[in-house]
Formats: structure tokens, sequence, C-alpha cells
């Protein structure tokens, strides 16, 4: 055999060599993509399946929602007034009288009355009472004032001008004696009712 | 003779580089495609996994249709006691 064909037979061994190495590890690479995408063909799987309730569910929430906002904004419109509703609502949530009511687009361009200022007073004895309520120990603006022991104490500190608990001075025993400010005459007094009746500790004072 | 030497240095110098060299491209591109897969894979668990919370949907379903109910029984009662306001 010639030495061009041997080296031609070398060439094309060589070829084929190159082409069976590299095609082995393609497959090889293809295989683990195959492996991949079965993992993941059976991950979306799970997400389409876990996914496909949520639609009607949410859909049922939010008619519920909307219902809900229906309800509150017509109630709170016919009891209040449309202006009233406005101005409790930005009261509530500064700068909600913007967005108006949903119902309601006119509320859009009233103007809405300082409300939550003529309430301050109520409102801040209601927010106090709300912190010593229980149910305020997980307030996040700190814990409740409430001390369940002394509960009673706590809320009469909430009228201090209210009913009195006891009095504020006892009157003082009477001054005896000739030299006392109130003289006691028994020929004219006794068998009979006082002339003069000590003098009370609120007189003296 | 000369004709056979002459194809030998083709297929020695020409054709075998430029299989190898294709034949690497596809190899490397093939490479390639198998971490983005297993990245696919690993967010589409991910995903599956954190789907496992929507049965609560249920509850809170449950939950806001009481809640309305609930204040659509005071807002009737609340209609009843207060009076509208004037022009209502």
């Amino acid at each position: 055999m010639p030495a061009a064909g041997i080296v031609m037979i070398i060439a094309v061994v060589l070829i084929v060599v190159a082409i069976v190495v590299y095609l082995v590890a393609t497959i090889a690479a293809l295989r683990q993509i195959t492996a991949g995408l079965d993992d993941a063909i059976a991950g979306v799987g799970e997400i389409i399946e876990k996914s496909a309730p949520v639609a009607p569910v949410v859909a049922d929430i939010n008619a519920n929602l909307d219902a809900g906002v229906d309800l509150l904004e017509g109630l709170l419109v016919k009891k209040a007034g449309l202006t009233d509703a406005v101005g409790l609502v930005d009261g509530l949530y500064p700068g909600a009288a913007a967005a108006g009511l949903r119902n309601f687009p006119e509320a859009k361009t009233i103007k809405p009355p300082r409300i939550a200022e003529v309430y301050t007073r109520g409102t801040l004895t209601l927010a106090r009472l709300g912190r010593e309520a229980p149910i305020a120990a997980a307030s996040p603006n700190g814990p409740a004032l409430r001390n369940p022991a002394y509960g009673s104490s706590a809320a009469r500190t909430l009228y201090p001008d209210g009913r009195e608990q006891h009095a504020r001075a006892l009157p003082r025993s009477p001054v005896i004696g000739s030299d006392s400010p109130v003289q006691y005459d028994p020929a004219e007094e006794v068998g009979g009712p006082r002339r003069r009746m000590p003098a009370t500790s609120s007189e003296r004072s | 003779m000369i004709l056979e030497w002459i194809g030998d240095v083709i297929l020695l110098v020409i054709i075998l580089p430029v299989v190898v060299y294709l034949l690497n491209g596809v190899f490397r591109a093939a490479n390639g495609i198998v971490p983005s897969v297993n990245r696919i894979a690993r967010a589409a668990r991910a995903g599956s996994a954190d789907l496992d919370a929507v049965p609560l949907l249920l509850t809170t379903q449950d939950q806001v249709g009481k809640t309305i109910a609930a204040a659509a029984d005071y807002g009737g009662s609340l209609d009843v006691i207060l009076d509208d306001a004037e022009g209502a």
C-alpha cells in the first residue's frame, strides 16, 4: 500500500474519532438537559394545579369586599350626608378625600370639613380607652395602659372632676369653754332646738 | 500519486480542524444549557412550594363572607337606630 493511502486512512480515522468523542459528550449534555426539563415541567405542572382555584376564590372575596364597601359607603352617606362623610373619611385618613367615595363620584369635588379637629377631645378619649383595653396589649404603639388589678382606678382618672370619692375636710370638733366662739346658753336651749348650729368646715374656710 | 497527497493534506489541514471546530461549538452550546435548565427546575420547585398556602384562601374567603355579613347586620341596625342626614 502506498504511503499516501496510509496517511489518508489515518486522517479519516482521526476525523471519525473526533466526531465520536464530541458526539458522545454532546449526548451526555443533552441527557442532563432532558432530566432538568423533566423536573421543571413537573414543577410547572404543580404550579398550574395549585393556582387553578385561586381566580374564582379571589373573585368571590373581591365581590364580598365590593358589597361591603357599597354598604358602608351608602350607610355613611345616608346617615352623615355626603359632605360630612367626606370630612369623616378625611379625618380618619388624611388626604383620602381627594380619592372621593367610590359610589359617589361627586365626592371628589367636595372640600372636606375639618371634622377631625372638632372631635379631637373625644377622639383622644376614645383612643385612650382603646389603649386601656386588654386587646391593645399587642398594640404597636406600646403596651396597654390598663392595669388589670386596678382597672377601675385607672378608668376613674379619665374623669378627675367627676364623682367625689370622699369628703375633702370633715367639720372640726366644737370649741368649748367660756371663751368659745359659740356660747351655749342652757337656760334658753335646754329642751328646745339650738339657736345656732356650729360652723361647718366650708364656713370656717 | 500527487493527487492522493494533496487529498491527505486537505483532510488533515482543512477537514479535520473544521470538523473539530464545529463539533466543539455544538458541545459547548449543549453544555451551556444545562445550568440554565437546572435553574429553571429549581425556580419551578420553589414556585410550587410558595403556592402551598393557597388553600388558606378558602379560609380567607369564608372569613370575608362572615365579616361582611356581620357588617351588614350592624349596618341594618344602625340604619334603624340613627336618623338620616338632612336631605338624604
